[in-house]
């Protein structure tokens, strides 16, 4: 019966406004009392039977809840006979209930998208070596899997076999399909484009990056912060009280119906709700743009930041040195890059690496009595010619001559924060290269937007030496840089900056950087959706997107910004509507009613702002 | 102990979670710190004793307040 009540709830509210209208237009029309009361009180019955359930399901459980205050009120409007509020107020009520479910729907659907690009199923290999389709569920570690073109990549796993283009999305943000072949990893909750592969689970259901992803945000959604909480302790012992003072004025004024009316008037109404709302949509939104955001102390937290330390390498350079810069000595290029890859090719020093990487596919001569000179470079044989790469300090050691000309070039490519790599064959200089580490496309441009939103101080903190943090800090405009810091030393130093008063936010990648991440009011991992990265920060961009940074700041300090407008609106209609009982006539339950609901709905569409919301 | 996560229909008002919360906490054998009522992603998050209570009494806890049980998970830990 009681589940058959509420769950036509609906129907319900529809048919009292119905019996509303017939009222009215009976009386104003017509002329005719007698209707207008018998519809009134139909109306009113019919109402208050699913709100005086709910009531008396939350006094079972000691809860005094808003269906209780509404119930009372409603049953004493019905006594002193004012049929026309007590059918009015429990229509508001329950017309308020329903939107307010149809609008939250709406702020929580960024979310609900998310989580329903949850894969569903499987097609796993069986013991007779057919492929079946099962339930997600059923899928275990070291199963092999068949996903085809525009399916879904049911866990996190390898690729064994095959090859396709597939749509990391909903793990990274970026839609741009990536390659797969054999030994990628696949994510999963991602989209294979097209092709074919055959993967082995490495991670099932909730240990997948995806399934982390999902719970971090669930959780993060519903978080509280300590506003919420005092909000939440507030609105506990704040309902009893209206009722409490309900009960006192009636005792003193014998009047039922300004009782009544306290009752309905200090209903908590949008305080309660505005809060979660604009956090559930300011997460959602998001998550949906590779930021995750976990929980409303965060939010608080970052949108008033002071002062963003920065790591090097890896964060605001690509960490993934390159040849920058080159000067030849020689005419036969060709063929001294042919025996420089071969060289180098031996020796898996980050330098060589960079230095084979941008020579690129070429013909490989053989190297003979290879020797590696410690703090030098590579001393070889190709083609019996002596071949000599490495610094100046190994072309000295191999008495080639450096001309003026050299040296200035030389001197020329350290200023720009290069690390050198010179050829000699037989004795002669051929070429000079200067590699350097890259700064990420983009970041000078995002750390300027930083700035423009109120960030006084970007800082760099780098294990590298103080020049090449100097010339990074110069190119970006940062206002500090610190070189040759140990982990330890920069965690020192986020303790110095919190000392002085600031917020401050630490931005690395993850791994190397925890206790930094940890120590700084809001550690912000650039995640490349790894485990580490994911679990220790506070704010998490996917996909190493730098450019994630300014959004991720602008969309917390609107999120901040739209809590702030929706606690106003709520406790703002409150003191308006305990003032009209006071000092004015025209105050009665129904315009409170009338007044809560629309607060109500106001500061849920005001939320659902956030879902649109994009930095300019 | 097992650990449950109970979807519900779409809860709307914050007051909902206190009154599951307080029905969830008075089923014997649930671990009353472990629950966690999760409003927007409407989601009850517990740990009980399987021996004392099975997973059909905690919903019942809840559906008799009104609210729809869409699917449990459990989950031994």
């Amino acid at each position: 019966m009681q589940r058959f009540v509420l769950g036509k709830k609906n129907q319900i509210t529809l048919i009292s406004a119905v019996l509303i209208a017939v009222a009215f237009i009976s009386k104003l029309g017509f002329k005719n009392d007698d209707v207008f009361h018998w519809a009134l009180i139909a109306a009113s019955i019919l109402g208050i039977v699913p709100i005086a359930i709910q009531a008396f399901q939350a006094l079972k459980v000691k809860v005094v809840s808003i269906d209780v205050l509404v119930t009372i009120a409603v049953t004493g409007a019905f006594f002193i006979k004012n049929f026309e509020e007590s059918a009015i107020v429990s229509f508001l009520f329950l017309f308020g209930a329903y939107l307010e479910q149809r609008t939250l729907n709406k702020t929580r659907s960024a979310i609900k998208e998310l989580t329903e690009m949850a894969p569903e199923s499987a097609l796993k290999q069986m013991e007779n070596g057919e492929f079946r389709e099962v339930e997600v569920d059923e899928v275990d570690v070291g199963d092999i899997l068949l996903v085809k073109t525009g399916a879904k990549v049911p866990v996190d796993g390898t690729v064994m076999s095959g090859e396709g283009y597939i749509n990391e999305a909903s793990i990274t943000g970026e839609s741009v399909p990536v390659n797969k072949k054999a030994n990628s990893g696949v994510y999963a909750g991602t989209i294979l484009e097209n092709g074919t592969i055959q993967i082995v689970a490495d991670r099932v259901g909730e240990d997948t990056t995806f399934g982390k992803i999902i719970e971090l945000v669930e959780e993060a959604q519903d978080s509280k912060s300590e506003a919420e909480r005092f909000i939440d302790r507030f609105s506990k012992y704040y309902t009893p009280a209206v009722l409490l003072l309900a009960i006192i004025v009636w005792l003193f004024s014998k009047d039922i119906e300004l009782a009544i009316t306290i009752l309905v008037l200090g209903c908590p109404g949008a305080l309660v709700i505005g809060v979660p709302v604009s956090n559930v949509a300011g997460i959602g939104n998001g998550a949906r743009h590779g930021v995750l955001l976990k929980g409303s102390e965060v939010i608080q937290d970052f949108s008033k930041v002071d002062a963003i330390v920065f790591d090097k390498t890896g964060t605001l350079t690509i960490g993934n040195p390159k040849v920058a810069d080159t000067q030849y000595y020689t005419d036969n290029v060709d063929e001294v890059l042919n025996c420089l890859a071969s060289v180098e090719s031996e020796s898996d020093h980050p330098l060589a690496k960079a230095v084979v990487e941008y020579i690129g596919d070429t013909k490989l001569f053989t190297v003979e009595n290879t020797d590696v000179v410690k703090g030098g470079g590579i001393v070889a044989a190709v083609n019996n010619q002596r071949v000599a790469v490495g610094n100046v300090a190994l072309m000295e050691k191999e008495n080639v001559y450096l001309s003026d000309k050299v040296r200035e070039d030389i001197a020329r490519f350290e200023k720009k924060g290069n690390s050198l790599v010179l050829t000699s064959i037989d004795g002669e200089l051929k070429v000079l290269m200067g590699i350097r580490d890259q700064i990420r496309p983009g970041v000078k441009e995002d750390l300027r937007k930083l700035k423009k939103m109120g960030v006084k101080d970007l800082i760099v903190l780098s294990g590298d030496n103080q020049g090449t943090v100097d010339l990074v800090a110069s190119e970006l405009g940062l206002t500090e840089a610190h070189g040759n810091m140990l982990p330890a030393d920069k965690s020192a130093y986020i303790e110095k900056l919190k000392a002085k008063g600031k917020i401050v936010a630490f931005v690395g990648d993850g791994v190397n950087d925890s206790p930094s991440l940890a120590l700084a009011d809001i550690g912000i991992a650039m995640g490349s959706g790894t485990d580490v990265a994911i679990e220790t920060s506070d704010v998490v961009l996917m996909n190493s997107d730098f450019s994630r940074l300014p959004v991720a700041l602008g969309l917390t300090k609107a999120i901040a910004n739209n809590m702030l407008q929706n606690i106003i609106i709520a406790v703002g209609v409150v003191l308006v509507l305990l003032a009209g009982v006071f000092f004015s006539e025209w105050m009665n339950m129904s315009i409170g009613m009338l007044a809560h609901e629309a607060s109500i709905l106001v500061v849920i569409l005001n939320s659902m702002r956030l879902l649109r919301y994009k930095l300019r | 102990m097992q650990k449950a996560v109970i979807q519900l229909e779409t809860l709307t008002c914050p007051s909902c979670m206190q009154k599951i919360h307080n029905a969830v906490k008075s089923v014997e054998g649930v671990d009353k710190d472990s629950i966690k009522v999760l409003f927007n992603s409407s989601k009850v998050k517990l740990e009980f004793d399987s021996e004392k209570v099975s997973i059909e009494n905690i919903e019942n806890a809840i559906t008799a307040l009104g609210y729809e049980v869409k699917k449990s998970q459990i989950k031994a830990r």
